[in-house]
């Protein structure tokens, strides 16, 4: 008979998952409602206003009408992959969570039990999450692969050669801050930045390098080629409808949510805030900032060409994230 | 080498983009020969929106024709109105009034401006910049909105008719079209603070579709495609019909030929058109606004109902029309997209023998594998905006 504390320990660990996880599956319902809302305030017009009081209900609409739709799949297209590549691409992302600290252990009244708010404190957090983003790609490749349209397939491969380009600099701007911290845990690096430490202060270029090399690995405005609207209709999804496409644009905005929360943990001090707020919050708050950000620049900029997007790789950012690796460690001897 | 073992090697890849592609800006099809990304070879296929129009004219009476036209470029339909009724009353040899020809300026010019937004907005749409489009349209909405109370109609106005306009100008459009007038270049402001500096914008447009001031004028290229390569030509001032010789603008021109140049053309005459159109309004003549020839230009409608000269009149213009006299005769404008010119015969009769339409994006579309030799997919997209072809026009 196991200890009475190992049993609630494991029901925590379960809990914990089980929040999570619903939580980033509801997170695009929000999600798009403030996009939406977002792009219309930017663009002088009202945005989704019918379905509940400021359109607030339009999600569910938008997601009951996902649901009921047809799920199509192109004849000639190689079906088994068809069918795998949106789970390709939205399990890694989902499973990248598995590391990520949300605040501060909390007490649970009654109990008396200290909870963390993470759901694992992994020793090689930011090499695990940097490696699990990277087969979400696979998804995306399968995706437009399988499609057998050329627009999908185009779409397919400028992701792969994207991702390839901008994962190494991204890489390389994070080894800046593990260099500062001394850790690749996220605890422990969040840690390190208590009382105003921030890493942006330290770190401006490596954040810099950061923030861009992750709108192009989350495929937003000004690197969203491989869906391109323009070009490619809509790039590696084209051909999907119903849930399958949905498991995409899900991927999309959990992505982001990835994006966000990683920029706030190694740069802005994750949880860390003046005292008169909970942890958890300021992370949120810190979170949603990024977001907007992020809902900003997309419905404020053009998009690059595949070959500029390339040159950018390749040769400014990561030259620039490697004169960043080399700045900090002389700083540090 | 093993005998199974397959030699990979790159092919060409051969795109079919459109007729249903979000930015080919309605009908166009693409067949792009592709090396990876590149262009090997562009050829339009046109056609999609084929409707015989120059053969219906041959059918209707003259006075019929006019909403016809509205439907070629349908983004700025009073140019098209105003091209065909001059070259009719060229073959009829009519002197229209002062007042008729300014209002036909104003609505002219409001006309380009609303053709010139669409273009501008369309293209920042179709390279990613969404915002610009919906900024275009709220500018655009506003000039609908002076349409409507012009003659009713926003689109497909029907506006211009032979020997004058269907309605004369209220005080209170003048009003309301000199207050939109008067602030629309601060709203070009903020379409030009979003785009015009912008790097991505830059990237995407400068040294993008590039053509020689030769090449254009060999391909025929006319409007702000060919002025952006540095050639100052502009009907309104070599050749000026209407009162256009009395309006104080220039003609604006690029230097390079590329798609950057051709937008700057356009912003920059949406201004001048602005100007032009507040120089209209602040020295529209009194007096009337239709020629008084009672058979080319039916008298109002209030007087049908009790005057019998009247009734007789409109009964003729309706169901007969008016004979043109026996000619041939050729009438350009400098239209939105370019020179947009009719080649009418006529034999004599009420209706015309033959109608040709000269369409500016027609033959603007044919630069397009000269443009797009050497260029990347998506610049495609940036060189097809920029030539801004409108397919009612380019199919007919």
């Amino acid at each position: 008979m196991p200890e009475m504390a190992t049993i609630l320990e494991v029901l925590f660990i379960i809990f914990k998952v089980v929040v999570v996880t619903m939580i980033l599956f509801s997170l695009p319902l929000p999600l798009t409602w403030m996009e939406r809302k977002i792009a219309a305030h930017i663009q002088v017009r009202l945005g989704p206003f019918r379905v509940g009081p400021h359109g607030v209900l339009q999600p569910f609409a938008d997601m009951m009408k996902l649901m009921f739709k047809e799920d199509i799949i192109p004849y000639k297209a190689d079906k088994r992959l068809f069918r795998i590549a949106p789970i390709i691409s939205m399990v890694p992302v989902l499973a990248a969570f598995a590391v990520v600290p949300f605040g501060n252990d909390i007490t649970i009244p009654f109990l008396n039990e200290e909870v963390s708010l993470y759901i694992a404190d992994m020793d090689v957090a930011i090499l695990y999450i940097l490696a699990i983003t990277g087969i979400g790609v696979y998804g995306i490749i399968f995706g437009g692969w399988a499609s057998n349209s050329k627009y999908a397939l185009l779409g397919g491969i400028r992701s792969t050669a994207q991702m390839i380009s901008y994962e190494l600099p991204m890489s390389l701007a994070a080894i800046g801050v593990v260099m500062i911290t001394n850790s690749l845990s996220l605890v422990n690096i969040v840690n390190a930045q208590q009382g105003w430490h921030w890493n942006i202060i330290y770190q401006p270029l490596g954040f810099f390098i950061f923030f861009i090399a992750s709108l192009a690995e989350i495929n937003r405005i000004p690197f969203d080629l491989p869906e391109d609207e323009g070009t490619l209709a809509a790039g590696y999804h084209v051909e999907y409808s119903a849930m399958r496409f949905s498991f995409f644009m899900l991927t999309e905005y959990v992505a982001m949510v990835l994006a966000s929360v990683l920029a706030v943990l190694l740069f802005f001090g994750g949880w860390n805030g003046p005292g008169f707020l909970p942890s958890i919050v300021w992370f949120v708050v810190k979170v949603s900032v990024f977001i907007y950000f992020f809902m900003w620049i997309r419905f404020t900029l053009p998009r690059y060409r595949y070959d500029q997007l390339m040159t950018i790789g390749w040769k400014i950012l990561l030259p620039l994230s490697l004169f960043n690796v080399l700045i900090t460690g002389f700083f540090l001897i | 080498m093993d005998e199974n073992e397959e030699v990979i090697s790159t092919r060409e890849m051969t795109l079919h983009m459109g007729p249903q592609h979000p930015s080919t800006h309605g009908v166009l099809h693409l067949v792009l020969d592709m090396q990876g990304e590149k262009i090997v070879k562009a050829s339009p296929d046109i056609g999609y929106l084929h409707r015989g129009t120059e053969k219906i004219a041959e059918n209707l009476l003259f006075t019929q024709f006019v909403p016809y036209t509205d439907r070629m470029d349908y983004m700025c339909a009073m140019t098209n109105n105003l091209a065909y009724v001059q070259a009719v009353e060229k073959l009829l040899g009519l002197e229209l009034t002062e007042r008729g020809k300014y209002v036909r300026v104003i609505a002219a010019e409001l006309s380009r401006m609303a053709g010139h937004l669409v273009a501008v907005g369309a293209w920042g749409l179709d390279l990613g910049a969404m915002t610009v489009l919906l900024y275009a349209f709220r500018e655009r909405e506003k000039i609908l909105d002076l349409f409507e109370m012009l003659c009713g109609s926003r689109m497909t106005l029907n506006y211009l008719r032979i020997g004058g306009v269907r309605y004369d100008i209220t005080e209170a459009f003048k009003k309301k079209c000199l207050d939109f007038v008067l602030d629309f270049p601060q709203r070009v402001d903020e379409y030009e603070r979003l785009i015009t500096n912008n790097r991505v914008w830059l990237k995407r447009n400068k040294g993008v579709g590039v053509i020689t001031a030769d090449d254009a004028i060999s391909l025929g290229l006319t409007g702000p495609s060919l002025r952006a390569s540095g050639v100052k030509w502009d009907i309104r001032r070599d050749e000026p019909y209407l009162v256009y010789d009395r309006f104080d603008f220039v003609t604006p021109t690029g230097e390079n030929g590329d798609c950057f140049d051709r937008y700057m053309v356009r912003v920059r005459e949406m201004r001048e058109s602005a100007g032009i159109v507040e120089q209209a309004l602040k020295g529209l003549p009194e007096g009337p606004v239709n020629v008084d020839m009672p058979e080319i230009v039916p008298p109002p409608k209030k007087d049908v109902y009790k005057d019998m000269e009247a009734l007789i009149h409109h009964f003729k213009y309706v169901s007969h029309g008016f004979k043109v006299p026996k000619g041939e005769v050729y009438s350009s404008i400098e239209s939105p997209k370019g020179e947009l010119g009719y080649y009418i015969i006529s034999d004599g009769s009420e209706k015309p023998f033959r109608v040709k339409i000269r369409a500016p994006s027609f033959v603007n579309l044919q630069s397009l594998s000269h443009l797009c030799r050497d260029a990347y997919l998506a610049d495609v997209i940036a060189i097809v905006s920029s030539l801004d072809p409108v397919f009612g026009e380019v199919d007919k």
